[in-house]
């Protein structure tokens, strides 16, 4: 159920409503088509009147999003996108408001805004589309490659730690976190079914492919051979096993601050409802840069008021004291306290 | 407090500094005696004058705080070069002060601070009170603090807190010699201590022992009186620029009949517009208290993408912060109104002081072609209209404006004739509702003939889907463009739609109409350079004196007024930056008068640098 104070769309919408006329300029196989096709084809099912959706992006590979949405839509300047879309939510609560970024847009030049926004519980859907690496700029290292990550500004290695997204947003104690990948359609769609109904922030996290600066950084989660040993798929309310024959266990050792892989163990039932962020935490400290143990799904979807809500309930009850027309009132305020009058 | 008996003299104008320690509350006292001053009619001009930092150590030079106040039986246009009467609440706040005062000035010391160890820390050997290097004023001793503390003896107050009155006994006594009604600050005391009933009644003594200390001292003979001025009939309030900005965008939504929103960082000498603005919400005011300046802009931005009157408020270095976002906005055009009090730079420069040295920055600090409006208010209650006047140039051009203001016309104050809120402008634009392109289609960046601006096309609106973002636009369309031509196109677009905005033509006053020397000015110098106008003038020498309040784009008549005269004079307080645009722009040798101070100019200084100018050529 999405935001009762956004209208719903009177008529049947379908895929096709929601491409724009313009030519998509991806790279030939890049991930981005496939979030893209998702995106387009899994916004008829919310419901949501089109002209009521608005895409808000930074700058970056994905960031080009808005343009083949054929919503209202705002390209805007790199980073910036949460704090644009934070005015735009705050003071229209009838909009569903999306923002497209990227691991560089996101979590370098932009992780203030991102973070306030995670804080405040701004009501966006924040999708991050997280490919490892700079695109645009021709194949830079970004905030979340591996360290010792070999590029163009890296000739002998990066030298500095990656951000866990998740933990980062978990940190800010955002309230709906998530994670999927690009090439699994159907997980990603329940994801983002999951974060368009959540009240407040919705953060999630696309692994996407790169196939030109970063070919395969994450094929050990993706290739069938190989994707059932380190997948772990988060679903609410069922215990965490995985491994080809469900053999390894997320388990909590007791006296452990965290959570850990082990196999044969008794796993922890999964409940992305708890208030403390600390075992949504926990979870994401699972994955790393190897992606050894990678959990996608929703890690965690709690309930606090938004900051939309707080903002709208202080405009309407200011309004609802108030008496005379804003022109009575402004000519009040404009003569409050001490005046005289010359004759 | 019974009758005057001491004989009343009539003056026709006085200056008073209030000075003191940062925590002896010398701006309330400055503000309560000009409140009630308002009473009773004089004209007013006030300038406070604070340190940035909140609490400097006690008793030294750098933790002085002060607030004169200018006020006068006629219309005035500054708070005054030099104080009659210096209040010095210690030593330092007396040696701070002593270079601004003309001999025969009074000086009312408080001699209770005068203790060796005060005089140590501002460096003087011996007390000045007592080795003769006052002789050429008038100097009162009084015991200020002993003497409320005295007073307060019954209060139940501790020492410390008695003392802390001792600002209310000066108010009394300066009260008492000037005869300004009192009850206004009777009332002021019981609403700011509500809450603690033993303060309203101490500060309430300390006052009145103030008044009747005055009455009954014999080193205070005579008791001045001004009389009101005449000014225009009216309702009238004190206000500073800063309550009077933050009011006119309260105003502009209102008559524009658009939700405002403010987003901000806080930031001196800026700051009280967010207060003030948060207070409003009835009016439909959101106000967000970003996480920087460039949220701050950009939630602002997003805001006006949605239909709001988006509007951000800051000092010079959040402008330099947010000129990413101001390029976007000029992009995408859309309204939005960027205020910079400006204050004494670079960098964190002196937070407290002013300066008039972002004009360039306004003018041209962005990257790529980037145009878009300026204006700057000329004093405290100008601040009002300028704000309506910068929200109705955003809304009608889709443009963002950015709204000059500095720390003087910000915290000085001046009695406001209050406008009929029916006369205010209507400033209400349309958002488009209809597809404007052939079959249906929205054409986002087709433009309206007559001002240039594009359609203002909310979310919310069916069938006006569109995307826009900061890439070259195609005429018409807003597709992304690379075309050569078409951005060629585009970037003489955004400048001609600027310069075409039409503002109202500058007005010259020459009463004299035979000057030959035309001053030119804009913002906050507005007071200082009519002062030294019209002191010159009096002495029967000829000047001409215009004032801009448009600086992007420049009235239409500028060239003309410019060659009508022989010399044009331009005092800023920065090192020239209008003077090199009027140079470039119209090539007039413009003579450039800088100061860079942080300090306000005086009168006086400039009628010196005109007189020479006016007689020598």
């Amino acid at each position: 159920m999405v935001s009762t104070s956004i209208p719903l769309t009177p008529v049947k919408l379908t895929t096709k409503d929601f491409k724009s006329d313009q030519e998509v300029r991806w790279c030939p196989g890049c991930g981005d088509y496939a979030i893209l096709a998702a995106v387009q084809s899994f916004m008829p099912e919310l419901g949501i009147a089109r002209e009521n959706t608005v895409f808000v992006s930074g700058i970056g590979c994905s960031s080009r999003f808005p343009y083949y949405m054929n919503t209202y839509g705002m390209h805007s300047i790199h980073g910036r996108a949460p704090a644009i879309a934070t005015g735009l939510s705050a003071s229209r609560p009838d909009l569903s408001v999306w923002v497209v970024t990227g691991d560089g847009d996101a979590l370098s030049i932009g992780g203030n805004h991102l973070i306030h926004a995670l804080r405040r519980n701004v009501n966006l859907k924040i999708l991050l589309f997280n490919n490892r690496i700079y695109g645009l700029t021709k194949g830079q290292y970004s905030p979340t490659s591996e360290i010792g990550k070999i590029t163009k500004s890296t000739p002998v290695g990066s030298a500095d730690s990656p951000f866990n997204p998740l933990s980062l947003a978990l940190g800010a104690e955002a309230t709906f976190v998530a994670r999927t990948i690009d090439s699994d359609r159907k997980h990603l769609q329940s994801v983002l079914r999951a974060a368009a109904e959540h009240q407040g922030s919705a953060f999630v996290e696309i692994y996407q492919n790169c196939n030109i600066f970063n070919d395969g950084a994450f094929d050990l989660i993706k290739d069938a051979d190989t994707r059932d040993e380190h997948l772990i798929r988060l679903e609410h309310g069922q215990p965490i096993t995985f491994g080809n024959e469900q053999q390894y266990a997320v388990v909590h050792p007791e006296g452990s601050f965290g959570l850990q892989v082990q196999p044969g163990g008794t796993p922890i039932v999964h409940d992305a409802t708890v208030d403390d962020p600390a075992y949504a935490f926990a979870l994401s400290r699972l994955s790393g840069s190897d992606l050894n143990t990678t959990p996608i799904g929703v890690f965690r979807n709690v309930a606090r008021p938004t900051y939309d809500d707080v903002v709208q309930k202080q405009l309407s009850d200011a309004k609802a004291q108030a008496t005379g027309t804003p022109e009575q009132m402004l000519g009040e305020l404009l003569s409050a306290g001490d005046t005289w009058t010359i004759l | 407090m019974a009758a005057p008996v001491k004989p009343v003299e009539q003056l026709d104008r006085v200056v008073i500094r209030f000075a003191g320690d940062s925590g002896d509350g010398m701006q309330l006292t400055g503000d309560r005696f000009t409140s009630e001053t308002a009473q009773l009619g004089n004209d007013i001009s006030t300038l406070p004058n604070f340190p940035a930092e909140i609490r400097a150590p006690a008793g030294t030079l750098p933790g002085v705080s002060s607030f004169q106040v200018h006020f006068a039986d006629y219309d005035i246009l500054t708070p005054g070069d030099s104080p009659n009467v210096l209040v010095a609440m210690n030593p330092a706040a007396l040696k701070a002060n002593l270079a601004d005062l003309p001999a025969g000035a009074d000086i009312i010391v408080n001699t209770d601070e005068f203790t060796k160890r005060n005089l140590v820390k501002v460096g003087y050997s011996v007390s000045p009170l007592e080795d003769g290097s006052l002789d050429q004023w008038a100097v009162h001793p009084v015991g200020l603090t002993s003497m409320t503390v005295a007073a307060l003896a019954d209060s139940g107050l501790s020492k410390k807190d008695a003392e802390r009155a001792k600002n209310m006994f000066a108010l009394g006594l300066l009260s008492w010699m000037y005869s300004r009604p009192y009850e206004s600050t009777l009332r002021f005391l019981e609403r700011k201590f509500a809450k603690r009933p033993e303060l309203v009644a101490a500060n309430k003594t300390a006052f009145t022992a103030g008044w009747n200390f005055g009455e009954t001292t014999e080193d205070f003979s005579v008791r001045y009186e001004v009389k009101p001025a005449k000014m225009l009939p009216g309702n009238y309030r004190n206000i500073t620029g800063n309550a009077a900005l933050a009011l006119g965008l309260v105003a502009a939504g209102v008559r524009a009949k658009l939700p405002v929103f403010l987003g901000a960082y806080p930031i001196t000498p800026a700051s009280d517009i967010l207060h003030e603005l948060s207070k409003h919400k009835k009016f439909g005011v959101t106000t967000m208290q970003a996480e920087d300046e460039i949220a701050a802009i950009g939630a602002a931005l997003g805001a006006s993408y949605g239909g709001a009157l988006g509007i951000t408020t800051t000092s010079g270095p959040g402008v330099a912060l947010k000129g990413e976002t101001i390029s976007l906005a000029i992009a995408l055009e859309l309204p939005l109104v960027i205020v910079d009090v400006q204050r004494a730079g670079p960098s964190t420069g002196m937070p407290t002081k002013t300066e008039q040295a972002d004009l360039n920055m306004a003018l041209y600090g962005r990257h790529g072609e980037a145009p878009l409006a300026v204006i700057a208010p000329k004093s405290p209650s100008d601040c009002f209209h300028a704000a309506i006047e910068a929200a109705r140039i955003a809304l009608t051009y889709r443009t963002p404006v950015i709204l000059l203001s500095d720390n003087y016309v910000a915290n000085g104050s001046e009695p406001w004739l209050l406008p009929e809120v029916s006369e205010l402008p209507d400033i209400s634009v349309a958002y488009a509702t209809e597809p404007n392109g052939e079959d249906g289609r929205f054409l986002p960046y087709l433009r309206d003939p007559e001002t240039m601006a594009r359609p203002w096309a909310i979310p919310g609106t069916p069938g006006l889907e569109h995307r826009i973002g900061g890439l070259e636009k195609a005429d018409k369309t807003g597709d992304i463009s690379y075309d050569p031509a078409n951005h060629d196109f585009m970037v003489r677009t955004r400048q001609a739609r600027i310069e075409n905005i039409p503002v109202p033509d500058v007005e010259v006053e020459d009463p004299d109409e035979n000057a030959r020397v035309l001053v030119l000015g804009w913002g906050s110098t507005y007071g200082p350079i009519g002062a030294a106008c019209r002191a010159l003038r009096q002495r029967g020498l000829p000047v001409a004196q215009a004032h801009l309040r448009h600086l992007a784009p420049l009235p239409a008549n500028l060239g003309s007024v410019l060659k009508a005269y022989d010399k044009i004079v331009i005092p800023e307080m920065n090192l020239g930056q209008l003077a090199h645009v009027i140079r470039a722009r119209y090539l007039v040798d413009a003579i450039p008068f800088n100061q860079v101070s942080g300090l306000p100019f005086t009168a006086a200084t400039l009628e010196n640098m005109l007189e020479d100018v006016v007689k020598n050529g």
